[in-house]
């Protein structure tokens, strides 16, 4: 599977947050899969017409996460996904998010039930659900 | 990407009259990079591109372009110098291919398939005649003329200026294609900042003859935030902020977009004790616009964003 990056420009995320974002959702979706290969950094460059030193700081920080690898002459690969947070630190990441959302559907007059819903419905799109078809790895 | 400049200025300044147009500009273009030059009309920008290829005589300070003194520029040196004018200066009477013709002549070295191949990136026929060419063909066609003769560095005064959103997407693409080669820069002005978000490594903002900052792009985007502060009634006085850029004001919030956003600035405004308090970081053009802008306060200068010295 691949993903398709999409760009946009004035946004108030640089462009190699936008792509670095897109990896990321890409691999926690499981649209990207461990072995599953990137286009090269002037590929993707030349794809989505930006600064392939745009495109190579994002791969960069991505390798260093740990969520891609560069194999010599053959291009950039999707790896293991480690586990590169603690716990705790995902919760800090996730809770401004999850605040927004309340806060968003709050002042949009849903219902508690009504997210709920909405919430467990999304959930079971999601392709790779910890603890549910045990695919994770 | 290595540490020679390209470019390199040290207090250049011009004088027209009493008025200085370009004011103590010091100025580090390195070797292989993109690198755009933003401001407002007549800050100084087309000013500054001329003192660097030799056609204006700076008041005081020195230049040096490729390694060659500004004042003392020989045409060897030009010819690796591929310089794009604002006005697009081209024979009417002229076709396309006649137009390369032409200028191959002043040139050593000529890459016809260049040439050809950015004209055709443009859709521009070679019989089409120069006076029946529309402004974003004009455009293209000059560009191929600069970019024939495979220049090491690329001089191009507003090329987006009056493209439409098609021939400006060809000249961006045609500048991220040129990056291929990787020690060729490219340096350009421009107010299109869409354009510039996409092709620039680093970025010079000038103001009114002077150099404001001087860093990566990113860095200038991350670098200006904006906090917001609800109170819940009319907001207080602002205090003191170090790096303060605007404060804009509305019945219970309080706007502030500071640069380098840091534990001083955020305990100055925690004193005011808001409800809430967030920071948001801008995207390029608002950035630019409140660095650049004339409302609110413009109390600051810091030394991380401004030129070296």
């Amino acid at each position: 599977m691949a993903v398709t990056f999409n760009i946009n420009t004035g946004s108030n995320t640089p462009i190699y947050k936008q792509i670095t974002d897109q990896v990321r959702l890409g691999v926690a979706s499981g649209r990207l899969a461990v072995g599953d290969q990137l286009p090269s950094v002037r590929a993707l460059a030349e794809d989505l017409v930006v600064n392939p030193n745009t495109v190579a700081r994002a791969y960069a920080d991505l390798i260093s996460e740990g969520l891609l690898e560069s194999r010599a002459g053959r291009g950039v690969f999707i790896t293991q996904k480690r586990k590169i947070y603690s716990r705790a630190e995902g919760w800090r990441r996730l809770e401004p998010m999850l605040n927004a959302l309340i806060g968003e559907a709050m002042i949009l007059d849903f219902t508690r039930d009504e997210l709920r819903e909405a919430f467990e419905e999304k959930l079971s799109k999601w392709k790779h659900q910890k603890g549910g078809d045990g695919k994770n790895e | 990407m290595n540490n020679e400049s390209v470019i390199q200025t040290r207090n250049l300044t011009k004088y027209f009259g009493g008025k200085a147009a370009v004011y103590e500009l010091n100025l580090d273009v390195p070797r292989g990079c993109v690198f755009a030059f933003l401001g407002r009309n007549g800050s100084g920008k087309t000013t500054t591109i001329r003192m660097l290829m030799g056609m204006v005589p700076p008041t005081r300070g020195t230049g040096t372009i490729l390694g060659h003194d500004i004042r003392a520029l020989t045409p060897e040196v030009r010819a690796r110098i591929g310089y794009l004018t604002e006005e697009h200066q081209l024979y009417g009477w002229m076709n396309v291919k006649q137009c390369g013709e032409f200028q191959s002549k002043f040139f050593a070295k000529w890459n016809g398939r260049i040439f050809r191949g950015v004209a055709g990136h443009f859709g521009l026929k070679p019989e089409a005649r120069v006076k029946d060419l529309s402004r974003g063909e004009r455009a293209g066609l000059c560009l191929a003329l600069t970019l024939a003769p495979e220049p090491e560095l690329l001089m191009l005064d507003d090329p987006g200026l009056g493209l439409d959103p098609v021939a400006r997407r060809a000249l961006v693409e045609s500048m991220i294609f040129l990056t291929r080669k990787s020690d060729r820069t490219i340096f350009f002005s421009s107010h299109h900042l869409s354009d510039v978000e996409r092709t620039a490594d680093y970025i010079a903002v000038f103001d009114r003859s002077i150099l404001r900052a001087c860093c990566p792009l990113e860095k200038f985007q991350e670098s200006v935030q904006q906090v917001r502060l609800r109170f819940p009634g009319t907001p207080p006085a602002l205090p003191k902020i170090p790096g303060l850029l605007q404060a804009v004001r509305t019945e219970n919030e309080l706007r502030v977009t500071c640069v380098h956003y840091n534990g001083e600035a955020e305990t100055a405004l925690r004193t005011l004790s808001p409800v809430e308090m967030e920071s948001v970081p801008l995207g390029l053009e608002d950035a630019f616009i409140s660095y650049l802008g004339e409302r609110g306060e413009k109390t600051f200068i810091l030394s991380e964003m401004e030129a070296q010295s």
